[in-house]
């Protein structure tokens, strides 16, 4: 097992808040877990005092998730993160699929130019978390008010009005805290949510994967491996997936009725293994676990002050890759609204608009991932028959191609139909109407998302706005782009019309566009943005 | 729009034809046979909303 699992990241030290009886801050972070980190990362860069409370000192054990989308790598960006992740992360674009002992198809993830970003990429969660930890060392050095607090176990929550309070076991015994927010990143079993007494319900699904990530000398290409009712494991799934390091990712369906202590002991791993790779194939065993899992959520996100982000707030399958990457979306969607509250720039009406936009997110992630787990693990003899039926077309016709489902890969939610929207009356390109995530493009000296995000701003193309506006203390800042810098940019921006002005909001989503500048109505869409109109 | 009058010409041929499919196959290989085939056919009306007609049609009225 290699050594970052047994370093401590952030070493318990005292604080001087243990030596006070009660001391108050803006926002406390629980859990310095992949969602936690960013979120207090996207805090410090804003200069808003954050303190994250973990009641460990170490990256997560094991590899855990391993796939990260374009739409995260895009906020890892803004975070300041996103190099050493593509750096080090695998890209891959060839999956093939196969049922039995047949190969039925190969595909190609041709991935769409003109994006700084590729498609996804995989990489070990520990990387992420070890990434993440560094930038967080990087902002204590540039003085920004930023701290993990290694070893701090939350035991009791309560909820007030203007505040919530919380105890803290140390090894150096018990504190308190006052926090005016509270973020709760701990994870699908959140500690946080039990204790507040909150619900978490949705379903169940009966079935038993293992997890083994193998360290191999292997001639497999970078490629995902998907099997149906595979020789080595009958009547069940299988996936292989490259991580960096020469480690593989082996998922193996193992059903329900199992008895999960008996399956995880190495000399049972093994023989499975060797009946997947070939008796000739020389590994070693990184690390195995046996999962179950279960798509559900939190009914609100928001609950006063308490804010949930990630698995805290909603669980779902693995196919799809749409844990952690989701988990990341939720505090790029809810950062910049908390700061304007903290602020008083907006009312903290603006935080029901995050519950409101991120169970949207959950929603259909739980839709996708439970549509995936429905193929892949028929539920009745007649899904079956689909499902094989599908698989066999598919060998044969392209058409069955896209019925197969072994996980949809993430990809950003559109909030349609939020409040924060202008009504688009432009027939500018659907796919950056208003709700949708900025769409990468390269322009003449930079990327566009590079240019975006932290503040609201006005994309004036083909046509002026002033440098900036203040709308009641927001500050807006123009950024312009002539047409014909990048037809790219000017397929995603402008379609068939020769000028356009969009208003970004600062997770880099569009909240409203026009053909040509009004002052007025970009005053308005600016209120509608942030819950004030 | 779901077409739900005749529409297929030669229906004697077409239905002994359908029928021939499943000459001599088991249980299990006929209920493969029909799900590649109600596969083949939603393919190639494509119509989302027929198809939606279609699915809702063969429940019947009650």
């Amino acid at each position: 097992m290699t050594k970052i699992f047994e370093t401590p990241l952030y070493p318990y030290t005292r604080s001087p808040d243990q030596d006070v009886s009660r001391i108050r801050h803006p926002v406390v972070v629980i859990g310095a877990g992949p969602v936690g980190l960013a979120a207090a990362i996207d805090l410090a860069q804003q200069d808003v005092p954050v303190i994250v409370l973990d009641d460990n000192d170490k990256v997560s054990f094991g590899s855990r998730a391993i796939c990260f989308a374009k739409r995260p790598l895009e906020i890892l960006d803004r975070l300041g993160c996103g190099d050493p992740m593509v750096n080090k992360g695998v890209t891959w674009n060839t999956g093939k699929v196969f049922f039995g002992k047949r190969e039925t198809y190969k595909f190609d993830l041709q991935a769409d130019a003109g994006h700084k970003r590729p498609a996804f990429i995989n990489l070990q969660q520990y990387y992420l978390e070890e990434y993440l930890v560094n930038r967080v060392r990087e902002l204590e050095a540039e003085g920004k008010p930023i701290e993990i607090r290694g070893r701090n176990k939350v035991s009791a929550i309560a909820r007030h009005d203007d505040q919530v309070t919380l105890e803290i076991d140390t090894p150096e015994g018990p504190y308190n805290l006052e926090a005016e927010w509270l973020i709760a990143c701990d994870g699908a079993n959140s500690p946080t949510r039990r204790m507040l007494g909150f619900d978490f319900v949705g379903r169940i699904f009966e079935d038993n994967f293992l997890i083994a990530d193998v360290i191999m000398e292997a001639d497999f290409p970078s490629e995902r491996w998907f099997w149906f009712d595979p020789p080595f494991n009958k009547g069940q799934s299988a996936l292989l997936h490259k991580q960096p390091d020469g480690v593989w990712r082996i998922d193996l369906q193992l059903g329900w009725d199992i008895d999960i202590e008996r399956e995880k002991r190495p000399e049972n791993v093994i023989p499975r293994l060797r009946a997947m790779l070939g008796e000739d194939a020389r590994f070693d065993l990184e690390w195995v676990s046996i999962y179950t899992f279960q798509c559900r959520r939190m009914e609100n996100f928001r609950h006063g002050r308490v804010l949930f982000a990630g698995d805290s707030a909603h669980q779902v399958s693995p196919f799809g890759a749409r844990g952690a990457n989701s988990g990341l979306q939720d505090t790029d969607n809810l950062i910049w609204k908390l700061k304007l509250v903290l602020d008083g720039k907006a009312p903290d009406t603006l935080l029901d608009t995050y519950d409101a936009e991120r169970v949207y997110g959950a929603e259909e992630n739980i839709l996708n991932s439970s549509r995936s787990t429905d193929f892949i693990t028929p539920k009745s003899d007649i899904s079956r028959i689909f499902r094989d039926a599908v698989l066999d077309l598919a060998e044969q016709h392209e058409f069955a191609r896209p019925l197969v489902n072994s996980g949809r890969l993430s990809v950003p939610c559109v909030y349609d139909g939020s409040s924060l929207n202008t009504p688009d009356e432009t027939t500018l390109p659907e796919d950056t109407r208003p709700g949708a995530p900025a769409l990468d493009a390269p322009l003449a000296d930079f990327w566009l998302l590079d240019a975006l995000g932290n503040h609201f701003q006005l994309l004036a193309i083909g046509t002026d706005a002033p440098d900036f506006l203040d709308v009641d203390g927001i500050r807006v800042e123009t950024l312009r782009v002539a047409p014909g810098e990048s037809p790219t940019f000017d397929d995603r921006y402008l379609g068939e019309k020769s000028s356009a002005i969009y208003l970004m909001r600062p997770d880099q989503h569009v909240a409203a566009r026009w053909v040509e500048y009004d002052e007025a109505a970009v005053r308005n869409a600016v209120l509608r943005a942030t819950a004030q109109a | 729009m779901l077409i739900t009058t005749p529409n297929i010409p030669d229906a004697d041929g077409f239905y002994a034809e359908l029928l021939d499919l499943h000459e001599s196959h088991t249980k299990e290989e006929s209920d493969a046979l029909n799900a590649r085939l109600v596969l083949l056919l939603a393919n190639h009306i494509g119509d989302r909303k027929v198809l939606s007609e279609a699915i809702t049609a063969a429940k019947l009225k009650k």
